[in-house]
């Protein structure tokens, strides 16, 4: 380059002027650009995610009711932190309300998250391997019920669940004497764990003072009622409708490991289940991590299927107490956007602790 | 000795090894395939039981093929001894035997009373509305934050990212509380506006194009083409891929929307969704519920998006298995 020029003149080679100006106004253009393609996605994100979240931080520290306008002055006070402390301190009915939310929850995601990425992983291993024949047909199948309406599968499974339903008469069909003593599916507020205990004849009288104990509004003996059968029922669903999405998730990262890798264990001697253990498993692991987060802020959203499936204070989530906090009777919009934030804070909490077990590296291959 | 011995662990291996060759599969199967029942079955079942008449669906076991007569009339009106009409209800063991069954549209008759062309109509409108917005705008800031240099970029994409931490439960009620302010409620934009553009959309679309070649942009660039025409010219012809995907997602995330639905527009009826209309009916139906309507309910509400689902198969798959690797 600079041979070709020095012959031409020793001083160094001036850049015409009208080029510099083009320069300009091509980076000008490109910021002006930039901004008016941001701009509409922007404007909405700002009006609809930004602009709420504050107002949600806001109400919840009010008792505003959420009926009469905000326009009017006596519309409602700041009460400083009166609604997190109701929800979490102060005994009454309120907390009672929403620890057993907070108990349904738990035990809904502590069910329902492992359970659906192992048997995911499982599945996408099966689907993954050489001698499988149809790999496409079993991808759609087990993919169709992630397409499908949340009300849609949850009327499906309310019918399928009642109590003269097919699960029932499938049961039966294998176990004829449990006609007598069928399961009310989509109606049993008993404790999955009580219902366990009982079996054996121990119910709380037997058990000792310190199972009447109460602790956050609960009875310890109603923490540890694990989820109800209803609840049970709407757990199976979720598992049922959420697998399809997570194993074709597994399957596009197994894709994406060498074949070599999975010889060169074999050469070594490794056997399958070594190979799954010591291979594929931490190879996994950005998948598994982008998986479990992914199952945790669902699980501890949901809400539909509780909604058109559960009733009453078994089936309780969190999420379902923030809208029977903001419209149900005697709704106060400040103690349901309280709850909203407190769930926040949850889900937030539980992403980074899991981060920290399973290590947070983004998936690269 | 030791060379027998090792031949014998040799051929005891590659015993086992074939074993395992054969064991293998054959568990796989077994359990790929009854996996594949317990995803399948509960659609054929609700399939067939929607051209059941209602006593027919609770009767065991549960017949799957349909034979003429063709569409029954389910609930009869006869005249009794007194003369007068009745309406009578043809009990399970009329329409459904062993295997067979004869089919009804009255589910579907029923249902079609209940205001579900509305409910069609309403979920195919928002779900497009919504779709064509975010294809527009989900694109434009992703090609903004993909390509385009200028002070704020790396700011402004940190910012969608963060964003993106926010549960959507969070945000319900101040969104419910923000357009009832500005007089949105129950209205079609509150069910299209807010949901115009996704975090998640512009993250992909800003992922693909980042996946173009520069050099394609740079030719059109030196032929003195601007950023608009680049875009709308170039770009956007050849990611066809990541729009469909989008498109997908959009389309089938507006259908199937229940919770931001029941509360923007659940006491207005000529709004409701099909997620929206049925769940009502549940209500409504309380204890007696019509099955055989609500199941063809179901069906007429998952068809829309089977058949797009096994249009674009591919799409579906490549855009989850995207999303799951990017994380």
């Amino acid at each position: 380059m600079i041979e070709e020029k020095s012959p031409t003149s020793g001083a160094v080679p001036a850049i015409p002027p009208q080029k510099v100006t083009t320069m300009r106004t091509t980076k000008f253009e490109e910021t002006v650009a930039g901004y008016l393609f941001l701009t509409p996605a922007l404007i909405i994100f700002i009006v609809f995610l930004v602009i709420p979240l504050v107002i949600a931080v806001y109400i919840s520290f009010t008792d505003w009711n959420g009926i009469t306008p905000l326009r009017d002055d006596d519309a409602f006070e700041t009460i400083g932190d009166d609604n997190y402390q109701q929800l979490l301190t102060q005994e009454g009915r309120r907390q009672t309300r929403f620890f057993t939310a907070v108990k349904n929850t738990t035990y809904y995601v502590i069910g329902v998250v492992p359970t659906q990425t192992l048997i995911a992983l499982i599945l996408a291993v099966i689907v993954n391997q050489k001698w499988l024949k149809a790999r496409g047909t079993f991808r759609t199948i087990a993919y169709l019920p992630s397409i499908t309406s949340s009300v849609v599968i949850s009327i499906v499974f309310l019918w399928l669940f009642s109590r003269g339903g097919l699960v029932n008469a499938f049961i039966e069909l294998l176990y004829p004497a449990y006609g007598d003593k069928a399961i009310n599916w989509t109606d049993d507020s008993t404790g999955v764990f009580h219902w366990v205990l009982k079996q054996f004849g121990v119910t709380r009288a037997d058990v000792g003072d310190w199972a009447s104990e109460k602790h956050y509004g609960l009875r310890t003996w109603d923490w540890i009622s694990g989820p109800s059968v209803t609840m049970l029922m709407i757990m199976i669903l979720n598992t049922w409708t959420t697998i399809g999405t997570l194993m074709v998730i597994f399957l596009a990262a197994l894709q994406n490991i060498p074949s070599y890798v999975y010889e060169a264990a074999a050469i070594d001697g490794a056997n399958v289940w070594q190979i799954f253990r010591k291979v594929t498993v931490p190879l996994l692991k950005p998948t598994t991590f982008f998986v479990i987060t992914l199952g945790l802020i669902g699980c501890f959203q949901v809400f539909d299927q509780v909604y058109i499936i559960g009733g009453g204070d078994a089936t309780l989530t969190v999420a379902v107490l923030v809208y029977r906090n903001a419209f149900g009777t005697g709704s106060n919009m400040g103690l349901a956007t309280a709850t909203a934030m407190i769930l926040f804070v949850i889900i937030f909490i539980f992403t980074v602790v899991q981060r920290r077990f399973f290590g947070g590296e983004r998936a690269n291959w | 000795m030791t060379t027998i011995a090792s031949t014998q662990t040799q051929q005891a291996r590659s015993g086992t090894r074939r074993m395992m060759n054969v064991a293998m599969p054959t568990i796989g199967y077994t359990v790929l395939v009854i996996f594949a029942l317990i995803q399948i079955l509960p659609f054929l079942f609700t399939i067939s039981n929607s051209f059941k008449c209602l006593p027919a669906i609770q009767a065991y076991p549960q017949s799957l093929v349909p034979v003429p007569p063709m569409d029954v009339t389910c609930e009869p009106t006869i005249i009794d001894d007194t003369g007068r009409e009745r309406k009578t209800v043809l009990p399970a063991d009329e329409t459904s035997k062993q295997v067979t069954f004869n089919p009804t549209l009255d589910g579907y008759r029923e249902i079609f009373d209940q205001k579900l062309p509305r409910w069609l109509f309403n979920t195919a409108f928002v779900s497009l509305g919504v779709m064509f917005l975010r294809l527009l705008f989900d694109s434009l800031a992703g090609y903004s934050l993909a390509r385009l240099k200028f002070p704020g970029n790396r700011i402004i994409f940190f910012f969608v990212l963060s964003l993106l931490m926010i549960p959507g439960i969070v945000l319900l009620l101040p969104r419910f509380i923000l357009l009832k302010e500005i007089g949105l409620l129950n209205s079609y934009p509150a069910l299209i506006i807010p949901f115009s553009a996704s975090l998640f959309g512009v993250f992909l679309m800003k992922q693909f194009f980042e996946s173009i070649p520069k050099e394609l942009e740079e030719a059109a660039m030196v032929d003195g083409a601007g950023r608009f025409t680049i875009f709308f010219r170039l770009i956007l012809p050849i990611s066809t891929p990541a729009m469909t995907a989008l498109a997908i997602f959009s389309f089938q995330g507006m259908w199937n929307e229940f919770l931001q639905v029941l509360l923007l527009v659940s006491s207005k009826s000529e709004l409701w969704t099909l997620p929206l209309g049925l769940s009502f009916l549940r209500g409504e139906f309380g204890e007696q519920l019509r099955w055989h309507s609500f199941l063809a309910g179901s069906v007429i509400t998952t068809l829309p998006l089977a058949l797009i689902f096994f249009m674009f198969q591919r799409y579906f798959v490549e855009g989850v298995s995207y999303t799951g690797l990017k994380g």
